[in-house]
């Protein structure tokens, strides 16, 4: 028991690191802007571990996440543009519901299909409801989107709005924890590695892919609604195809078999691209090539990288 | 008393190849029995149509006086049957001691439980020592499964269908690709297991000296069809099944 | 509804299913023989679209050398993309992941080299000498570019079946198509195949994009639209079946055109919509050769 009470107080401190961490950044910040990055790092960190409950546990590559993400946003930015910013709250809690909803109807039809099938079928409706926003300007300002939608309050404070978000951001992202080390994830990590077994463990396949399939959108519905309130828009590139990629991306870069992978990757893409985006216009040529490099060289991602390495370094320590 | 397992007259093709074609035979409650057969006799396609992975073409399958045609392997795996496969199918990336307590969870019914960590599964965590403590792995319960050579991975996968709890246990070849000390040694382990365990089991097998040795019931499969049935003794003795199968052998 | 409108969209409807055939049977025939899914086969064919640009508008070159060019040079690069980062994930654990990641990679890479290149202002082609007008039968027009392309389309279907039938190399891929190890056995070279292979399915999907260049405007980013389209072609088809691409092509081509005519705005939606209904009732599509592999 002394091995995991061990890790435990490794697992809380940091915890603690993080938790205090981005905590800080409103008193440290010498700018807005500081506090709208540490936003979005947050932000695309929930949305790229609730995927990677996807990828990285369960085997299922959706490329159709930003779905999702859209949906929670333009749940909530719709609803405050037609109806007023009292609907801001109640907004986040009808795009979570549609979301899970949504996931699971549209998860009957696709993960009846496995592999490529169901990438490529998640790619599509994606794209589908990419199409839509974008082509009903009417309703939903296509590919204007729709500006100056604020939360009402107190949270209208940016201060206040990012605490707001760092504790929605941070308790999700520890229930996903929570759930990726119970029997249910690990359920889900057979599922990944050998369905076969698992039907022969007399559990259905299919029904662990369709739940894990709604939570991880109900998340990614979260993370896009929450985005509202940060950059006081939405847009219709928040459901364009590249959204999906970009959590994909993270989720390399970081570690696709890393509970904290995502968070990594996020956090690293989202601080490359303010920096990078300032000097350059290529940012698909950088993300590529970075992609390209990960999966070449690198499949187990930095967070499985640098654990292979502590191993061998701690194992060279205390072996001779 | 009332066969656990029977089958009438089981049929199975492929296209136009008939791979079991009608096939009868009741296993009594407590029996260790054997099929032999050459290869391709239609032996693992037998046991797939009896767990469910294979949908019969005709015929019954009676599990505990149950018709089975048609259920699920999920279905059929609750009522208590489980299986372990020619090529070791276990879950490579996780540790021994969390592929044998996956099945204790869900046997316990705990697999939709998503806030506690595994570990805290006081039941499911005692039970899967235990099977691997019966199975001599226990050594090596914080390994990961692809890590283990090749005969603990085949005892690995009888250890996930023991975790079940099965009335019935079906063993595709256990000691397929071993050495002859490890077989020796499965051998010996497996009949153990029949009686701690108090199962019935049914195991397919090339290797003669298992047959013989601890089965008291053999059935002959050749060529989809079920040639002969018997106790070892009578097997050994039938025209038929020597100069068809165990020509070779003997 | 008048005959003159009725095969106008006919037409229209003929053509668009020949692109997206040329780049779905790419795709299809990737699959088919090596398992593999080339996300990025848009891409090569808006490769093709702005080889063609700069072979005819650029240096000047006659139309028809400069199809030819551009088929050859996409399959080239194919061949080398192939060769050099494809084949290195072969046979990896979760190799489907990966490869659907390398070539997504692909697309961006593409995406960005091709603004470097070409900027990102619309490039257009002028349609080749002589088929700038249109037929005339009766009051029906049928503009002549557009029936080129559906010849072009026919030619490569009979080619296709006689090479898929006729030949060595056809059988070859056939057979690895349903059973990938008897390839081994049979004594051929198992990844220089697959490089061919993947050589002549790009190229096909260049020369789609040279063809249509005329048709459409040239931008970066056109790579995701095709492949998504070809995608549904497929997924429709049955993933490796050619025939089944052909056939798919066709439904998509015609129920665009019919769509565009009728319900302009959302004209899109339409394709969308006959890929759900198949895929509730037949998900491994209408002509699939083999099952799908379940996850
Ligand atoms: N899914 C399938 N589709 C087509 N043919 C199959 C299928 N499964 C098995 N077969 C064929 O059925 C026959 C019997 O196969 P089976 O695996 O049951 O044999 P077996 O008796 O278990 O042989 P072995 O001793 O080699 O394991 C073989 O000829 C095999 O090729
Ligand atoms: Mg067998």
């Amino acid at each position: 028991m002394t091995k995991e009470t061990a890790m435990n107080f490794k697992a809380a401190t940091l915890w603690g690191m993080i938790v205090v961490l981005f905590a800080l950044v409103p008193v440290l910040a010498s700018s807005p802007y500081q506090i709208n990055l540490a936003s979005h790092v947050l932000i695309w960190s929930l949305f790229a571990v609730s995927f990677n409950m996807l990828w990285g546990v369960t085997g299922m590559l959706s490329l159709g996440q930003a779905l999702f993400y859209g949906l929670g946003a333009y749940s909530v930015g719709l609803l405050v543009n037609y109806l007023g910013s009292a609907w801001y709250l109640p907004g986040i809690g009808i795009g979570l519901l549609a979301a899970a909803l949504l996931a699971f109807f549209l998860g009957l039809l696709v993960i009846r299909v496995g592999g490529v099938y169901f990438t490529m079928l998640t790619l599509a409706f994606g794209q589908l409801a990419w199409q839509i926003t974008f082509k009903w300007y009417d309703f939903t300002g296509g590919d204007d989107g729709i500006q100056g939608i604020m939360p009402p309050g107190l949270l209208g404070n940016k201060t206040a709005y990012y605490y707001f978000l760092l504790v929605l951001v941070l308790v999700s992202i520890w229930i996903l924890k929570r759930m990726a080390y119970s029997p249910f994830g690990l359920i889900l990590r057979c599922v990944q590695q050998n369905p076969d077994r698992v039907r022969f463990l007399g559990r259905r396949v299919r029904r662990n892919q369709l739940r894990i399939y709604i939570i991880s959108s109900f998340f990614s519905a979260l993370a896009g609604s929450l985005m509202v309130g940060v950059d006081s828009s939405i847009h219709t590139d928040m459901l364009y195809w590249t959204t999906s990629g970009e959590v994909i991306l993270m989720s390399v870069l970081g570690g696709i078999n890393q509970f904290f992978g995502p968070f990594v990757g996020a956090v690293a893409i989202i601080l490359i691209e303010d920096y990078v985006g300032a000097y350059t216009e290529y940012w698909s040529l950088i993300i590529g090539t970075i992609m390209l490099v990960m999966v070449l060289g690198f499949p187990k991602g930095l967070v499985g990288e640098a654990r292979r390495l502590i191993m061998r370094f701690g194992r060279t320590e205390t072996g001779r | 008393m009332a066969p656990i397992l029977e089958l009438k007259a089981v049929d199975k093709s492929f296209g136009g190849l008939h791979v079991t074609s009608k096939v009868s035979f009741a296993v009594m409650p407590g029996e260790i029995s054997a099929i032999i057969g050459p290869n391709g006799a239609g032996k693992t396609t037998l046991f797939n149509q009896i767990t469910g992975h294979l949908r019969s073409d005709a015929g019954a399958i009676f599990f505990k006086e149950e018709n089975i045609v048609g259920r699920s392997p999920q279905q059929i795996v609750a009522r208590g049957m489980g299986r372990a496969f020619q090529i070791a199918s276990i879950f490579p990336d996780e540790t021994v001691l969390d592929n044998i307590r996956a099945a204790c969870l869900s046997r316990l019914g705990q697999t939709r439980k998503f806030w506690r960590s595994v570990v805290t599964f006081r039941q499911a965590t005692e039970d899967a020592h235990a099977i691997l403590d019966s199975l001599g792995l226990d050594s090596q319960a914080d390994r990961l499964a692809f890590e283990l050579a090749h005969g603990d991975q085949k005892l690995l996968d009888i250890g996930i269908a023991l975790a079940l709890k099965p009335a019935l246990l079906l063993l595709d070849e256990p000691t397929a690709g071993m050495s002859p000390d490890e077989r020796q040694h499965t051998r010996a382990l497996i009949k153990k297991l029949w009686k701690a365990f108090d199962l019935t089991l049914v195991f397919i097998e090339h290797d003669m000296d298992m047959v013989f040795g601890i089965a008291q019931v053999v059935r002959v499969l050749q060529q989809g069809a079920l040639l002969a049935e018997g106790t070892p003794e009578e097997i050994r003795a039938n025209k038929q099944v020597i100069t068809a199968y165990l020509g070779e052998d003997f | 509804m008048d005959a003159s409108f009725f095969f106008t969209q006919f037409v229209s409807g003929l053509t668009m299913a020949t692109l997206l055939f040329l780049v779905a049977s790419g795709l299809t025939l990737i699959f088919g023989v090596g398992n593999v899914f080339n996300f990025a086969h848009g891409s090569f064919y808006m490769l093709g679209a702005y080889f063609g640009y700069q072979f005819v508008t650029v240096w000047g070159n006659n139309f028809w050398l400069s199809l030819v060019l551009t088929a050859v040079c996409v399959g080239l690069v194919g061949m080398v993309v192939e060769a050099v980062f494809l084949r290195r994930i072969y046979g990896r654990a979760n190799e489907g992941g990966f490869q659907i990641l390398l070539t997504y990679s692909f697309i961006l890479i593409i995406d960005d080299l091709v603004k470097l290149i070409w900027g990102t202002e619309y490039k257009s082609l002028p349609r080749p000498q002589g088929f700038q007008g249109a037929f005339q039968a009766g009051d029906i027009y049928f503009p002549a570019y557009n029936l080129l392309i559906i010849a072009i389309g026919l030619f490569v279907v009979v080619a296709a079946w006689w090479i898929l039938s006729r030949t060595r190399a056809g059988r070859v891929a056939r057979a690895a198509a349903t059973d990938r190890e008897i390839v081994g056995v049979l004594g051929v070279n198992v990844p220089r195949t697959m490089t061919l292979v993947f050589g002549i399915a790009t190229a096909l999907g260049g020369m789609a994009g040279a063809l249509a260049a005329p048709l459409r405007t040239v931008t970066p980013g056109a790579g995701i639209e095709v492949i998504i389209d070809s995608l549904i072609v497929v997924v429709l088809g049955g993933m490796g079946n050619f025939w089944g691409a052909w056939f798919g092509a066709i439904l998509i081509g015609e129920v665009n055109a019919f769509a565009v005519a009728f319900v302009p705005k959302w004209a899109t939606l339409f394709s969308f919509l006959v890929m759900v209904i198949v895929l509730v009732f037949k998900p491994e599509g209408l002509f699939a050769t083999r099952k799908i592999r379940k996850l």
